[in-house]
């Protein structure tokens, strides 16, 4: 086994490194929508140099289908808003192949971020029970919920302290 | 066998909270993380190569009308898993400070010259080997007001993807010797014994002569968990 290479932080100067003209758009087809957000710190401060990468299937669940890149990644601007152009993704099944409700794969970078952390959205009005989500104590699983809004749905992201995202161990 | 990637092991990456490191007060999570079995969400991931490198996006020296100032090096290295294989076709994505120690960023005030002839950014896919290589010039250090008179250890930052969303890494390369890696917290917050993982080795057989010094870098992504499941 060799050893892993350690995580760093970011920093504070990536964004002309890391993020695309197009980075934002990971389908812009009949069916999809804005998935917006703002990150928030300890004391509700605004983020304003954090990295926010997606990763999910397509609508019919499949990942790397031709076509469909899967990921999206968009750097918080000035007032921490973020936000990919998508679509819902499909079904796809746990490892005891259960059906897990749709998801979407979240990473966030940022100065003070020594490690990556890594959340999932949910959607709100979904209707497929989810076994991540089910394990989670209520007050908790709000926090993976997208809501709907004008164009699409919202999701915030709170790196810490009241409301704190759940966050994962992968 | 499992088609999950082995879990990091301990004593690989820094605890998010790390006091010395400031930013982290407000920013590191105060809960502990939860488990997630990996599913295929968690061990799938992007593939991104096509129309993302432009030949020439390797060498950080020739972006520009002129050269930039500083000392002209080669980095060079493999991308593994843990498992010592290669990962090929991956993108790499690579950012730094100028000679001076000042990014090309709207953001950094520190009043140390920007090089018009230096971006700092540069990207490739490995090859069938792993292997990638990147012509740049020495960053400098610079200042970051962590604390009184904190200085980053020199360092070049790293991004890389793997084949799946859990082998995902950001990193820095730091160089040998570096004498100001006891008072950088970042660097200081990897447990003790990987902080080596992070430095460099000057490679004579890479360097070319007459023209440019080298440093080889390998860096290592997890790799598939080797327990076998029943079923």
């Amino acid at each position: 086994m060799l050893g892993l290479t350690p995580s760093q932080t970011v920093g504070p100067f990536f964004s002309h490194a890391l993020t695309w003209p197009d980075g934002p758009v990971v389908d812009e087809g009949p069916d999809s929508f804005w998935l917006r957000g703002t990150v928030f710190d300890g004391e509700g401060a605004l983020v304003s140099d954090a990295l926010i990468e997606t990763w999910q299937p397509d609508g019919a669940g499949r990942f790397n289908h031709p076509g469909f890149r899967g990921y999206g990644r968009c750097g918080t601007d000035d007032h921490g808003r973020w936000a990919v152009r998508t679509v819902l993704p499909g079904v796809v099944p746990a490892p005891d192949g259960r059906p897990q409700a749709p998801h979407i794969a979240v990473s966030v970078f940022a100065r003070g971020l020594l490690d990556r952390v890594v959340t999932r959205v949910y959607f709100a009005d979904s209707t497929v029970e989810d076994p991540v989500l089910s394990a989670l104590p209520a007050d908790r699983r709000e926090t993976l919920l997208a809501r709907r809004s004008a164009d699409g749905y919202e999701f915030d992201i709170r790196l810490r302290g009241e409301r704190e995202t759940v966050f994962f161990a992968v | 066998m499992s088609t999950a990637y082995a879990r990091d092991p301990g004593g690989t990456h820094p605890p998010l909270a790390s006091p010395g490191y400031r930013s982290t007060l407000l920013r590191a999570p105060s809960q502990p993380p939860v488990w997630l079995e990996h599913s295929l969400t968690e061990v799938t991931g992007p593939v991104l190569g096509e129309g993302r490198v432009l030949p020439g996006d390797h060498d950080l020296t020739t972006q520009h009308a002129g050269e930039p100032l500083g000392e002209r090096i080669i980095v060079h290295g493999r991308v593994l898993d843990s498992d010592g294989r290669a990962v090929p076709d991956t993108l790499v994505e690579l950012w730094q400070a100028n000679a001076a120690g000042r990014y090309a960023h709207v953001r950094d005030q520190h009043p140390a010259p920007l090089d018009p002839h230096f971006t700092g950014v540069g990207r490739c896919l490995t090859d069938s080997a792993g292997g990638y290589r990147f012509v740049t010039v020495k960053p400098g250090a610079y200042p970051w007001r962590n604390h009184e008179n904190a200085w980053r250890a020199t360092h070049l930052h790293f991004s890389l993807f793997g084949r799946a969303f859990v082998q995902r890494l950001v990193t820095q390369m730091y160089f040998p010797g570096d004498p100001l890696f006891g008072q950088d917290p970042i660097f200081l917050a990897v447990p003790e014994a990987a902080r080596h993982r992070m430095i460099c080795a000057f490679d004579l057989s890479a360097t070319v002569p007459d023209w440019a010094l080298a440093y080889r870098f390998d860096i290592v992504l997890r790799g598939r968990d080797q327990t076998p499941t029943e079923t």
